[in-house]
């Protein structure tokens, strides 16, 4: 039995919803990183889940891309909060708040 | 007529710029790191290779019959825009070459004079670069071929003219005096650059040669516009020149070093305005009305400055009245229409007013510093030379036969009596018998009499170095033979300029130079103004050596009258009040109300806006991540909204 079309793009939309409310509510960096990291998968969900509809391979190359452009952020923003874990001994957001007036 | 022989002397005209361009570039670059014998032989050199190419390009210049000799050396095209076109170029002719050689000759002297005057100074070198870059200047003043690069001469002379005056800028009165120079100046030569806008617009260029050619069929003789250029070109020549009413700034020129005064402010500079009117004589020959102006303006500054002169105690102030009065002489005979005469009293006066700056340079010296005259006195013994020289100058100016001034004043009373009036006669010749008295005032004060000077001053007296004694020799010589070049009925010089005067028009009223004067007339004259002058020095020798309480006396008698000219005529304190204070008074407005008030307070409340606007705005950055992401989340969710209800 095929599982409809639908039902990804709901559970896409689920999960990226889970992901952008994570990264509202939390604070500690690492989970928000991790939330980024799910609404990121949630759209290549959607992308493949196109993809396969039109019948077009636009969409999975549009995913490899994400997924390259991801790990790459992933390696920047664990480097950015190991050296704010080292500097303020702490990973919670709402206590790092130096980047304003 | 160019390029007959081959490279010629001409040719090289160029190189007369150009070695003092290149010793203002060495002294000016290396000057600093050179000793001080290295600078001064680079100055000196720089200046003596020029005045020997000059002394060749003359020569070259006496092969080509009289009515060629008109050589224009075109170099490159300067500016180019549209209708205008100004070509860089070097004109020799006699009026030019008779200038360079006056300025390159009686500059390497003061040249070499510096040397020895100047040996104390911490800034030779700067002063060097100075000098050899007026020269520079001075030179494209006079071999300039058109009116812009004359211009630029002009401006630079009197960038050195105000560079040379505050030489000693720590002094407060000489860095003012540099200014007041500088200002003055600004008067004139912006009608000097108005002269040029409306040459340019009258002839649609500024070329010497096209000028001069086209003027006399383009404009009517006593026209507007001929009367316009002119009267503007004189203002340019009167601030140059200091008469009347801008001669204020050359007394206190004096603040400068001496030899500095000797060269810009007696010599060379002060002369350029002469040297304008009679390249422009052309031009001037068409405004009878502007000549009547030259000539009454020449005649009255020479009388009025002379009077001056009368009562000044210091020694080189005495002296710069004297060269007013003197630049005077020359527009007066410009204006009555003798260009060559008032071009042989500048090269007359060159010789003998640079011998007397040198002079007074040379006592200054000695007296370490010394000007004021009634701290002199018996200098004879101590310095015979500076006083023999001194007192051939001195001759020379008062207008004793055989010596240079003579002729040349004479020649300009002459002038005056038969193209004139007995008017101009009569100012002529007053202002001849003051110069007589105050010339023998300053010598006796100065060399003759009791000695007044301080005891500690006397010890220390004493003759100055070769390097100052060769030049006020080579110039007293000068001063005595200089005169013979304008030998009545034989004058070499009247010759030689001919050709310059009224060159490019035909048969103009009074063109030509020719005196159809008669020999009787000539000889009377000549002995009137010998007499006049030894009237001058005989009142002199009274008052100064015989009865040296007369003074005294007379200046007490005629109260009023000594101290109106003791203070010179308050001209100073007029132009104070009503100039300068004003000018003062309004700029403190625009300054403190306009530029701090309305300006400022215009930017500061910008500013200050700015960071009203801020201080609320900055409260949106919170600094904390969280908010920045929530607002990002909720512009999108507004975005996505939107699109799907409005798209």
């Amino acid at each position: 039995m095929e599982v409809p079309l639908t039902w990804y793009l709901v559970l896409s939309g689920i999960l990226f919803s889970i992901g952008a409310v994570g990264v509202l509510i939390n604070r500690n960096a690492l989970v928000i990183f991790m939330c980024i990291e799910l609404m990121l998968n949630a759209v290549n969900l959607a992308f493949v889940t196109f993809s396969r509809q039109q019948n077009s391979m636009d969409g999975q190359i549009f995913v490899f891309f994400i997924m390259t452009v991801a790990a790459a952020e992933a390696v920047v923003g664990l480097a950015i909060i190991i050296a704010l874990f080292r500097n303020k001994a702490t990973i919670n957001v709402d206590d790092i708040n130096i980047m304003k007036w | 007529m160019l390029n007959q022989f081959g490279i010629t002397f001409l040719d090289l005209i160029g190189f007369v710029i150009l070695f003092p361009l290149a010793g203002t570039i060495i002294n000016g670059f290396l000057g600093k790191r050179l000793s001080k014998s290295i600078v001064g032989y680079v100055g000196c050199a720089a200046i003596g290779l020029s005045f020997i190419v000059a002394l060749f390009v003359l020569l070259d210049l006496l092969k080509l019959s009289p009515e060629h000799r008109v050589f224009e050396k075109e170099y490159f095209t300067w500016i180019g825009s549209g209708a205008f076109r100004a070509i860089a170029g070097l004109q020799v002719d006699p009026l030019s070459v008779v200038m360079i050689l006056v300025v390159t000759g009686v500059g390497f002297l003061i040249h070499v004079y510096s040397i020895g005057y100047m040996h104390e100074d911490k800034s030779f070198y700067r002063y060097f670069t100075y000098l050899n870059l007026f020269t520079f200047s001075m030179l494209i003043l006079v071999l300039a071929n058109n009116f812009l690069l004359m211009f630029i001469g002009w401006e630079g002379v009197g960038l050195c003219s105000y560079l040379l005056i505050g030489f000693w800028f720590e002094k407060k009165s000489a860095s003012a005096a540099g200014m007041k120079a500088f200002i003055v100046n600004r008067v004139g030569d912006f009608g000097f650059i108005l002269a040029i806008l409306l040459i340019f617009v009258t002839f649609g260029t500024i070329d010497f040669t096209e000028v001069f050619h086209a003027a006399p069929e383009h404009l009517q003789i006593g026209s507007i516009v001929a009367a316009t250029i002119t009267l503007l070109l004189f203002v340019g020549a009167v601030g140059k020149s200091a008469q009347i009413p801008l001669y204020t700034w050359l007394p206190d020129a004096m603040e400068g070093p001496t030899p500095v005064s000797a060269l810009i402010h007696a010599a060379t500079m002060v002369t350029a305005g002469v040297y304008m009117v009679v390249r422009c004589n052309v031009l001037y020959t068409l405004s009878p009305f502007t000549m009547t102006v030259v000539a009454v303006i020449g005649g009255a500054t020479a009388l009025f400055a002379a009077s001056i002169g009368l009562v000044q105690n210091d020694i080189k102030r005495v002296l710069a009245y004297s060269t007013v009065s003197q630049i005077g002489y020359m527009f007066l005979a410009c204006g009555l229409g003798g260009f060559i005469t008032g071009v042989f009293h500048l090269v007359t006066h060159a010789f003998f007013k640079a011998l007397l700056f040198l002079g007074s340079g040379s006592v200054i010296h000695g007296l370490g510093g010394e000007q004021d005259m009634r701290k002199m006195g018996a200098l004879k013994k101590y310095m015979p030379i500076t006083y023999i020289t001194f007192f051939i100058g001195t001759l020379a100016i008062a207008g004793i036969p055989p010596f240079a001034g003579f002729f040349s004043k004479d020649e300009i009373l002459l002038e005056a009596y038969t193209k004139g009036s007995l008017f101009f006669w009569g100012l002529g010749a007053i202002a001849a018998l003051l110069t007589a008295f105050y010339m023998f005032r300053l010598l006796f004060m100065t060399f003759h009499g009791k000695s007044k000077m301080t005891k500690r001053v006397e010890e220390h007296v004493h003759e100055s170095p070769n390097s100052i004694l060769f030049p006020l020799i080579v110039l007293a010589v000068l001063s005595v033979l200089g005169g013979f070049l304008g030998f009545p009925t034989l004058s070499v010089i009247n010759e030689f300029l001919a050709p310059v005067i009224g060159a490019g028009h035909h048969g103009l009223a009074h063109g030509g130079e020719s005196h159809h004067v008669s020999s009787n007339l000539m000889f009377s004259m000549m002995g009137i103004s010998t007499g006049i002058a030894i009237v001058g020095i005989v009142v002199a020798y009274v008052m100064y050596i015989s009865r040296p309480e007369l003074p005294g006396v007379i200046a007490k008698r005629f109260k009023g009258i000594y101290n109106i000219i003791l203070n010179k005529y308050f001209v100073d304190e007029i132009y104070d009040a009503t100039f300068v204070k004003p000018t003062l008074r309004a700029s403190n407005i625009l300054w403190k109300v306009v530029d701090v008030k309305i300006i400022d307070g215009f930017v500061n409340a910008v500013g200050r806006l700015t960071v009203l606007k801020s201080e609320v705005l900055r409260l949106f950055q919170t600094g904390l991540v969280r908010n920045y992401a929530f607002s990002i989340m909720l512009g999108g969710i507004i975005i996505i909204i939107c699109s799907i209800l409005f798209l």
